[in-house]
C-alpha cells in the first residue's frame, strides 16, 4: 500500500477535499491504476479478451460521434456516411463478441473470487446496458429492419409495462438514448469496471497456493 | 477467501511479478480492433434495406390496406382492442395477480379508428364534396349501422378484386364505406397518409407511433419481414436483413418464444402463449440477476473448480509444478 502523503499542520484536518484525495491514494494510487508489472501468469492469451473489448468500444463510440454529428439522412444517402455506419455496425459486432469471449473466460477462471464479487456484478450490468445501446440503435437505424424490430418489440416492452415510459416506436426517444444516456452509462459502467479491477489487482489461479496441481 | 480489507500487496505476496506494459497493450488492441473493423465494413458494407411506406402498402396491396382500415372502424384489428399503454380495450398480459401493463395507465393514448382513418379523411375531404357527404353520413350513423356495414364490407373484401389500383367489391349495402376507402386508398397510394399519420400539430415530427401501429395492424409489413426471416417464430429479434448478423446476442431471449410453454395454448403454472411476452421477460430478468449473482449460487460457481478450463488459461501456471513434482 503506498503511504498517504504527510499532512502539513496548516491542513485543516476536516478538509473534505483532503480526505477524498487521501481516499483515493489509499484505494487506487497510481502504481495500481498504472501498473508496469503484473503476476507471471497474467501472461495468458484469456486476458486479451478484456482489452480488445475496450477498443472495440472505442471504435463504436468515434464511429458513433461522426454518424450522431452528420445526422441521420447521412448515412443512408453519402457513401461516406454508409462507411461510417459500416464501421459502427462492425465495431459493435466485435465489441459483442470479445464482450461475450470476456464473459466466459472470466466465468471459467472464476475472476470473481478474492473479494471480487462487485466487479463480476459490474460486468454483468455492462453486458446488460449495452444490449439495451445495441437495442436502441438497431431502432435507430431507420430501415426495414428498424421499422419491423420496433412492431415486433412493443409488445414485449408494452407486456412489461416498460412501454408505457420507453416508446420503441417513437424514433426520438430511441436515438436520444442511443447517442446520449446509455452509452454515458455504458461509459462509466467501464471505466468503474476497469477500476475495480485495478484497485484489487487480477484475480489468482483457481488452486490455492501450494496445492498440488491435479 | 481472502478479506476484502487485504492490500494488492498482501495479497500479491510471493507471487512473481513480471514487466508488462499495459498502455502498449491498449495501443496495438485499438490498432488491430480498428483495422479489422476498417477492413470488414470495407468488403461487407452493412444492411440498409430501405423502410417500407404506407404508399408501398398501398400500392402493393390494395385489398390488405382496405381490409386493414375497414377493421380500424370495426374496432377488430390488433391496435384497436390492445389495451394499455394505448387503450383500455383489453386487459393485456397478466400473470396472475402480475399485471405490469395495467399498472401504468393509458399514457400513449391511440384512437385506431380515429387517428388512423377518420382524422386522415377529414383532412382529405377538403374540396371534396362525395367524400365530405360520406364521412358525415358515417359519423351520423348509429353504431349499430356502423357495425352492420364494416360487417358486410369485410366479408366482401375476402373476395374482392382489384382494378386500375382501385378494391372493386360485389355489390350489397356497405353505406358509405366504399366511398371512404376508395378515399383513404387514394390518398395512400399518392403518399399522403405517410405524412397525415404523422401530423401531431405542430410542424417537427419525430414520433412514428400511429403510422408503425396501423402498418403493424396490416398483413403487408408482416409478408416483408418473413421474407427477411424477421418473424418472431423465425427467430426473429436476432436477425438482420440480408446476409448479416443480427442482435446475436439475443439468442437466449429470442429462443423461449420457439418452446413451450410460451408456444403452448395450455401452458404451464398460467405462461403459455397468450402471455409469452410478460412470462419470457420475467424469465430474463431472473436469469440476468442469476448471472450477476453467480458467485453466490453453489454449482453455478463451483463449475469452474471442476471444469479444467482454468488450467488451459493459466497453462504455465501449473506447469512449473508438474516438472517439480
Amino acid at each position: 500500500m503506498q503511504a498517504a502523503k504527510p499532512v502539513s499542520v496548516k491542513d485543516k484536518p476536516d478538509s473534505w477535499t483532503l480526505r477524498v484525495r487521501q481516499a483515493i491514494d489509499r484505494q487506487l494510487p497510481m502504481d495500481h491504476l498504472l501498473p508496469h508489472r503484473q503476476p507471471y501468469y497474467v501472461g495468458s492469451w484469456v486476458y486479451v479478451f478484456g482489452v480488445v473489448t475496450i477498443a472495440a468500444l472505442v471504435w463504436v463510440v468515434v464511429s458513433g460521434v461522426v454518424l450522431a454529428f452528420m445526422g441521420p439522412q447521412w448515412w443512408h444517402d453519402s457513401g461516406v456516411g454508409r462507411f461510417f455506419n459500416s464501421l459502427h455496425f462492425w465495431s459493435v459486432q466485435l465489441f459483442f463478441i470479445f464482450m461475450v469471449l470476456h464473459l466466459w473466460g472470466q466465468y471459467f477462471m472464476a475472476g470473481w473470487r478474492h473479494g471480487r464479487a462487485a466487479t463480476w456484478a459490474i460486468g454483468v450490468v455492462i453486458f446488460g446496458v449495452s444490449i439495451l445501446t445495441a437495442f436502441t440503435g438497431y431502432l435507430s437505424q431507420q430501415n426495414f429492419d428498424s421499422q419491423f424490430i420496433a412492431v415486433n418489440a412493443k409488445d414485449a416492452m408494452n407486456a412489461a409495462g416498460v412501454g408505457a415510459f420507453f416508446n420503441v416506436l417513437n424514433f426520438g426517444q430511441m436515438y436520444g438514448l442511443h447517442i446520449m444516456l446509455l452509452p454515458i452509462g455504458v461509459t462509466i459502467l467501464v471505466v468503474w469496471h476497469i477500476v475495480v479491477v485495478r484497485a484489487r489487482g487480477v484475480v489468482k489461479p483457481i488452486d490455492p497456493e501450494g496445492a498440488a496441481p491435479r | 477467501m481472502k478479506s476484502m480489507g487485504e492490500t494488492q500487496e498482501e495479497y500479491y505476496r510471493g507471487v512473481r511479478m513480471v514487466p508488462y506494459d499495459l498502455v502498449k497493450e491498449l495501443v496495438i488492441a485499438l490498432v488491430g480492433v480498428g483495422v479489422l473493423a476498417l477492413a470488414v465494413s470495407a468488403i461487407l458494407s452493412s444492411p440498409d434495406v430501405p423502410p417500407v411506406t404506407i404508399a408501398a402498402w398501398a400500392q402493393s396491396d390494395p385489398v390488405d390496406f382496405v381490409t386493414t382500415a375497414n377493421g380500424e372502424l370495426a374496432g377488430s384489428t390488433t391496435s384497436a382492442g390492445y389495451g394499455n399503454p394505448y387503450d383500455t380495450n383489453s386487459d393485456g398480459q397478466a400473470w396472475g395477480p402480475i399485471a405490469p401493463q395495467k399498472w401504468f395507465g393509458t399514457r400513449i393514448p391511440i384512437d385506431s379508428a380515429d387517428m388512423f382513418v377518420i382524422q386522415p379523411l377529414q383532412r382529405a375531404a377538403v374540396g371534396d364534396a362525395d367524400l365530405d357527404a360520406a364521412l358525415k353520413t358515417w359519423q351520423s350513423a348509429t353504431s349499430d349501422q356502423q357495425g352492420k356495414w364494416t360487417d358486410a364490407y369485410g366479408k366482401a373484401l375476402a373476395t374482392a378484386t382489384v382494378t386500375g389500383g382501385n378494391v372493386v367489391v360485389a355489390n350489397g349495402d356497405y353505406g358509405p364505406l366504399p366511398v371512404m376507402m376508395s378515399g383513404l386508398l387514394g390518398v395512400a397510394q399518392a403518399g399522403g397518409l405517410d405524412g397525415l399519420l404523422q401530423i401531431n400539430g405542430r410542424f417537427y415530427q419525430t414520433d412514428y407511433t400511429p403510422a408503425l401501429l396501423f402498418m403493424g395492424d396490416g398483413g403487408y409489413l408482416s409478408a416483408q419481414a418473413e421474407h427477411w426471416n424477421l418473424l418472431g417464430d423465425q427467430w426473429g429479434m436476432m436477425n438482420e436483413t440480408g446476409r448479416y448478423p443480427g442482435q446475436t446476442w439475443l439468442w437466449l431471449y429470442t429462443m423461449w418464444y420457439q418452446v413451450p410453454p410460451f408456444t403452448s395454448d395450455t401452458g404451464f403454472l398460467g405462461l403459455n402463449a397468450s402471455n409469452a411476452d410478460l412470462g419470457i421477460i420475467i424469465l430474463m430478468t431472473l436469469l440476468t440477476a442469476a448471472l450477476a449473482l453467480v458467485p453466490f449460487i453453489p454449482i453455478l460457481r463451483d463449475i469452474p473448480r471442476w471444469v479444467p478450463i482454468h488450467r488451459l488459461i493459466w497453462r504455465d501456471y501449473y506447469a512449473p509444478r508438474r516438472k517439480v513434482l
